[in-house]
């Protein structure tokens, strides 16, 4: 199966271990990701917190190089990304006239037809039958808690995936891994996300609160799927823990992380070994567990 | 893509409209919105009181709020609208207005880091983030703003030290100067 991939620019900075464990597993999936030649960044929330038009152009053009290639689906592994891209299309698809307005911005045609998909969609276009069938780890030692974040299933209206207040479709995958799921109420709550410089202060009290609730309800690792959120979570965890002092590390893992684990592959290959919070005496445990079976 | 007409003043109600395809006049003031909102302990006004500003014509009140720039842009308050407002979107618009209008902010370090953002896009066409730093410690004197983080994420490669620059970057400038708001 080959699939048009916008990577977005975290993952070859920020979120490095993203990008690596994404370009690992789906590899070892039989997927072949088609990068979308020279793309540039969706314009991100700076984009669109400054102006509608250069929110809008700054993806179209790369919903414009995609569609030259030859590319009929997208995958954009950052939900910030695949949340700026989708709600581009469909922003263009409403109105004919800002189509052409921007068409003119960015100096090219586009017939706006490419679908883009999350993380979830692909695997679940994979199929969980190829996952059990490459499962070499049982990751039962793992109590996660998936967090979705804002932007897998907001705008709803737009992104029709899943669903919008009670999603499953991330628990429902990473139980395939042999990891338990937790039940608990924050999955869907903000980070705070690109507060995370000018205002650390509130990144820092709304991080804890969906950290505090994950440890409440079990769970022993969190799972995310976004960049912006890792980096509140994993990276922003050190200054959690100097505000208030007594406060428990939770490692945080991509889910792309967490299914290379469950595929075979290593800490390194994967870039664990990125992380703020480490993960690496969970992990041991399992495969002790594991081989010694 | 006006909605002037003869006898009709151009309102700030008319440029949310033609930036967003929103009519805020729709909103009955349930609150679903601030209810939900994660960040409106932060903020100076309530979300859904900003959208009865504009209902009442009160323009400068709502484009001086800090809660136009608090807002996370989560999008919880467009998912549950009863009237399906997308107040997220609505915000964009006001602080597009705010911008254009050269309103001082209240949130400085907020637009400041989007200007920062914003200017390695304009260079390189990706986010580079030494740069991104930089500018923004440069722009808001906080030269001590996580030197505690900077070096792991240095060591560790996740804060590139050399801009990638893509082949079609004098198109990402021109985008730039035909759509940025200043």
């Amino acid at each position: 199966m080959q699939i048009g991939y916008y990577p977005g620019c975290s993952l070859s900075g920020t979120a490095k271990e993203y990008g690596k464990s994404v370009r690992a597993i789906f590899k070892q999936l039989d997927v072949e990701l088609a990068d979308v030649t020279d793309w540039s960044c969706c314009g991100a929330t700076s984009g669109h917190v400054t102006s509608h038009k250069l929110a809008m152009a700054l993806s179209a053009r790369n919903l414009a190089l995609a569609e030259k290639q030859g590319l009929k689906e997208i995958f954009a592994p950052c939900a910030a990304c695949f949340g700026r891209l989708a709600v581009t299309k469909q922003e263009l698809k409403n109105s004919p006239a800002l189509k052409e307005e921007i068409e003119g911005i960015i100096e090219d045609k586009l017939n706006n037809t490419i679908e883009i998909i999350n993380i979830i969609q692909l695997f679940q276009k994979i199929g969980k039958e190829k996952i059990a069938e490459k499962k070499v780890l049982d990751l039962k030692n793992l109590k996660a808690a998936c967090y979705y974040g804002c932007l897998l299933v907001r705008p709803f209206n737009i992104l029709h995936f899943d669903d919008a207040e009670q999603p499953t479709s991330f628990e429902e995958l990473v139980k395939s891994t042999g990891a338990e799921v937790v039940e608990w109420n924050y999955k869907l709550e903000c980070c705070g996300a690109a507060h995370s410089l000018p205002r650390k202060d509130i990144v820092v009290d709304l991080s804890k609160k969906i950290l505090d609730d994950a440890m409440k309800h079990g769970a022993n690792v969190l799972v995310v799927a976004c960049p912006m959120c890792h980096s509140n979570l994993d990276m922003r965890q050190k200054n959690i823990i100097k505000a208030n002092p007594g406060q428990k590390e939770i490692p945080v893992l991509y889910l792309s992380e967490l299914i290379g684990l469950c595929l075979g592959l290593d800490n390194k290959q994967l870039g664990i070994n990125l992380h703020t919070i480490d993960f690496n005496i969970r992990l041991k445990k399992n495969v002790e567990e594991e081989v010694a079976k | 893509m006006s909605h002037q007409t003869t006898n009709h003043t151009r309102t700030m109600t008319d440029d949310i409209k033609d930036i967003t395809s929103q009519n805020p006049d729709i909103c009955y003031q349930c609150g679903k919105c601030s209810a939900g909102c994660p960040v409106r302990n932060y903020m100076d006004e309530a979300p859904n009181l900003i959208v009865r500003y504009i209902q009442l014509g009160l323009y400068d009140k709502a484009v001086n709020s800090s809660t136009i720039w608090l807002c996370a842009g989560c999008l919880t308050c467009t998912t549950r609208c009863p009237k399906n407002f997308e107040l997220a979107a609505f915000m964009d618009a006001l602080r597009e207005i705010a911008l254009k209008k050269g309103i001082k902010i209240k949130e400085k370090a907020i637009l400041k880091f989007h200007k920062a953002f914003l200017k390695q896009i304009k260079n390189h066409g990706r986010s580079y983030e030494l740069g991104l730093i930089r500018d923004y410690k440069l722009t808001t004197g906080d030269l001590m703003a996580d030197v505690d983080a900077a070096p792991d994420m240095l060591l560790k490669g996740k804060i590139g030290i050399f801009p990638h620059n893509i082949k079609g970057k004098e198109s990402i400038k021109r985008i730039f100067e035909k759509t940025e708001v200043k």
